[in-house]
């Protein structure tokens, strides 16, 4: 007799990946990342084999995984250097650390050297009070200097060859570097009452667990919190309005995708006080009778991934996590981490929850919104980091004692990010109402001549409105504040954001996917001196199709550093305008690019 | 009027609708017109075009997309909006390469009567000039993406025929649309009697061997402008009599 056991065929390193994520499709994101981590990069061929092992079609594999930056459907090195572009990083010299990496290994920037190195740009990663920043397989590096490529190209061979380089997205794993420019300081420059300052770790989620889940939405509501994110729309009504909604179940997802220029305040937060905000989470969690709390991640944030992770290990350990969360029978709950892959839409709420089901970030249509339908189609709130991190000390210190900071519409405290040119960039916690001119005599920036408030997507201001106070009332900021000097050119810095909206637009709607270009070729036009008044007239029509017509905030808002300027500083225009008579074209300019493109010489450079 | 139907008006019209209708299927039941080219009446919508954006008790709004309210003052027609639509039509005419004198869909296609119906002569916008390669792999359907307007028409059609021929890759400017198989629409299960090959509003999606089977000037589009179907069912208002206002 003999007895034949059935074995199941090896899993496939694909098969493995999909396996570790349940064989779920909505986990598409994570099975995607581990597949670039083993294989370097997402060919034809592992796409195909990832749909057949998801039971999904092989073009809603490729539609996710060409969307994201992040992601390379292309052979690329063991090594991806990416360098954070925006307007900071290039006035604080990012280009010539770029040539200096050029340098160093032979190559330019956007090619792979032949030992397998890449440089690349990037959208901003969220350093701005350090730039020029770089990532390097997800590990980051700040305050770069030409002199700083030769040694950290040489540790970076020496580790490949070692076969110790982490390979993207490091997931937490770390290299140990030499380079004093490893890592990321968190300058928190000005600390304040509810965010930094001393506060009893874990009475916020004590207190909350004593209440009903009803008391800690009315506690919320009461204290005036509004969301941080920018859009400021009141935690507790959003809180009620999820809880009210009928679903299977109730989703708190914590947006930590902080991709609005100039902003870096939830990398410090996430950094210096994650208790807070996992607390927050659970808060909600409970007080929404939610089971799984999720946070997406920016992939730039990768290097925090490791450390978030131990911390809810811990929790686990000390039962805030799990069932019975924080020693409250019935109330189960968990935390989990989703990283993104490289894109700015993902930090709109409801191209968030298409990525962290597995989609491209492509923003939904609303309604229905997210606290009716939203993750897995499920009532969902949205919270920011630093929304969720108030909580925990609204719950700890009481309602009354939150609302006491801030102005009458905004209560509280706000995160601002300074950076630019001012004397001491980093995070500074004020009160709401707070002029510009008190942020900026704190940072040391007075001198400043434009400030863009709230990143890209905010405003420009000149220092006519630096009297006004910050808060949703009157400037409303997510927190971003660019400060520059007199010796910028405020036109140039339109330019990047410009070439930032088409670079992150996600392509669904026409007024973005085509008006953001359009508006950086004609910023780009007038910057070299070839736009007359009619050119501008034209533009502000179509900044303004652009902002009326998009489907989602990206679109509706890119055009603000374009209308801002031109309101606040149209003599950046005109002083670059010609005469609608003049001949905009340079015949010489025009003969001798010619020449350079067919690599002949002129007659009169031969001849000399 | 019972208490299933909303009423709101449209550039001062009232118009009866269900409720959880889009302000668009309302209006074309009527008889008012809403510009569009990615909304099919038999397609879930998507929003991609944004044509069909009108005010929305003073915000704007894709209609497609937004459910009728109650009361609601709907603008459509304004000088303001028909200016930013032109605008839009101009974008997709600089975004791809159309080259309508000679397109086989000419007569027919949406972008093109669109055009006409808004009197575009000119763009004021640069081309773009994008380098796209055709593919012919399909033994009776051509796919041309160089006329693609991203509409998503093909995506959602293909999704009603049961099947995932189509959706998007890449993102931004660098969009475009991809077939599910890297070999190309001829390794797809796309048959050519699916919705998935009808529904191009433009020349991009092409049944081989029917071109210009039909000639030029005898087009759907030759005989009468794009949305006076819908125009057409409009029952015309009889005048207020004096002293009703």
């Amino acid at each position: 007799m003999t007895f034949v056991r059935a074995v199941a065929p090896p899993l496939t390193a694909i098969g493995q990946i999909v396996a570790n994520a349940r064989g779920d499709p909505t986990r598409l994101m994570d099975v995607l990342v581990a597949a670039q981590a083993h294989l370097g990069s997402l060919a034809d061929e592992t796409l195909a084999e990832i749909a057949t092992e998801l039971k999904i079609p092989y073009v809603d594999v490729v539609d996710t995984a060409s969307f994201y930056a992040f992601f390379s459907r292309a052979p690329q090195g063991r090594c991806q250097i990416r360098f954070s572009k925006t307007p900071i990083s290039m006035m604080k010299g990012a280009l010539e650390v770029v040539h200096a990496f050029e340098r160093a290994l032979g190559i330019r920037i956007g090619a792979t050297s032949t030992e397998g190195v890449g440089l690349s740009w990037t959208s901003d990663i969220g350093m701005a009070d350090q730039e020029p920043s770089c990532l390097i397989n997800g590990m980051v590096f700040t305050n770069l200097e030409p002199a700083d490529a030769e040694p950290i190209v040489r540790e970076l061979r020496a580790m490949d060859a070692a076969g110790t380089l982490p390979a993207f997205p490091s997931y937490g794993v770390r290299a140990t570097f030499a380079s004093r420019k490893a890592g990321c300081a968190s300058n928190v420059v000005h600390p304040g009452d509810v965010l930094f300052g001393p506060r009893e770790k874990g009475s916020g989620l004590r207190a909350a667990l004593g209440m009903t889940p009803q008391g800690v939405i009315d506690e919320v509501t009461r204290s005036g919190l509004r969301g941080r994110g920018g859009a400021g729309f009141p935690t507790g009504m959003k809180w009620g309005l999820t809880r009210r909604a009928k679903g299977d179940t109730h989703y708190i997802v914590c947006n930590a995708d902080e991709g609005e220029p100039g902003t870096f305040k939830d990398r410090v937060l996430l950094k210096e006080a994650c208790d807070l905000v996992f607390d927050g989470m659970t808060i909600a969690g409970y007080a929404l009778g939610a089971r799984t709390g999720l946070m997406y991640l920016r992939a730039e944030y990768a290097f925090l991934f490791g450390d978030l992770q131990n911390d809810l290990a811990d929790r686990r350990r000390l039962g805030l996590l799990g069932p019975n969360a924080g020693g409250h029978a019935s109330f189960d709950f968990d935390i989990r981490i989703q990283l993104g892959a490289g894109a700015y839409i993902c930090g709109e709420e409801s191209a968030l929850l298409e990525s962290l089901e597995g989609k491209r970030g492509a923003p939904r249509d609303r309604p229905p919104y997210p606290t009716d339908r939203g993750y897995l189609g499920q009532p969902t709130a949205i919270n920011n980091v630093e929304t969720l991190a108030c909580v925990t000390r609204i719950l700890e210190r009481g309602a009354k004692w939150f609302a006491g900071f801030g102005t009458a519409e905004s209560k509280g405290t706000k995160l601002m990010c300074l950076s630019g040119d001012c004397a001491k960039p980093g995070i500074y916690e004020v009160p709401f109402g707070t002029t510009l001119n008190e942020l900026l005599d704190l940072a040391g920036g007075a001198a400043a001549e434009a400030v863009q408030v709230s990143g890209a997507a905010g405003e420009c201001v000149a220092p006519k409105d630096f009297g006004r106070g910050l808060c949703y009332e009157d400037l409303s900021t997510a927190g971003a504040t660019m400060v520059f000097g007199p010796q910028r050119n405020v036109l140039e810095i339109v330019l990047q954001f410009a070439e930032f909206f088409a670079d992150e637009s996600c392509g669904w709607c026409v007024p973005c996917r085509v008006g953001t270009v359009l508006l950086k070729e004609s910023i780009q036009t007038t910057l070299n001196g070839h736009s007359t008044k009619d050119d501008i007239i034209a533009l502000e029509s179509l900044a303004t199709t652009v902002a009326k017509f998009s489907r989602c905030g990206l679109g509706q808002t890119a055009p603000n550093p374009i209308l801002s300027t031109l309101r606040n500083f149209p003599q950046i225009y005109e002083s670059r305008l010609v005469p609608a008579n003049a001949v905009r074209i340079d015949v010489e300019r025009a003969v001798e690019d010619a020449a350079s493109i067919q690599r002949r010489a002129l007659l009169d450079q031969v001849s000399s | 009027m019972n208490d299933r139907t909303l009423r709101f008006r449209i550039d001062g019209v009232p118009i009866d609708a269900r409720r959880e209708q889009s302000i668009i299927a309302a209006c074309d039941d009527a008889g008012v017109y809403i510009p569009r080219l990615c909304y099919r009446a038999d397609l879930p919508p998507g929003g991609q075009c944004r044509l069909c954006t009108v005010n929305v008790n003073g915000r704007p709004a894709a209609a497609c997309v937004t459910p009728v309210t109650q009361a609601a003052v709907v603008e459509n027609a304004t000088p303001a909006l028909q200016a930013h639509r032109k605008a839009l039509i101009e974008m997709l005419f600089v975004e791809g390469n159309h080259p309508c004198p000679f397109c086989e869909k000419s007569g027919d296609c949406n972008l093109q009567a669109m055009g006409y119906r808004f009197g575009l002569s000119a763009t004021q916008f640069p081309y773009q000039f994008p380098r796209h390669d055709i593919d012919a792999s399909h033994p009776q359907i051509f796919l041309d993406r160089n006329t693609c307007i991203q509409c998503g028409l093909c995506v959602r059609a293909s999704h009603a025929d049961g099947k995932s021929v189509f959706a998007f890759e890449n993102r931004g400017a660098r969009q475009r649309l991809v077939v599910n198989s890297p070999l190309g629409l001829g390794a797809t299960d796309l048959d050519v009697a699916d919705k998935a090959a009808a529904v191009c509003p433009v020349g991009c999606i092409v049944v081989k061997h029917t071109g210009y089977e039909k000639p030029y000037g005898t087009r759907t589009f030759d005989e009468q402008s794009i949305g006076s179907d819908i125009e057409s069912k409009r029952i015309p208002v009889p005048a207020p009599k004096e002293g009703h206002a």
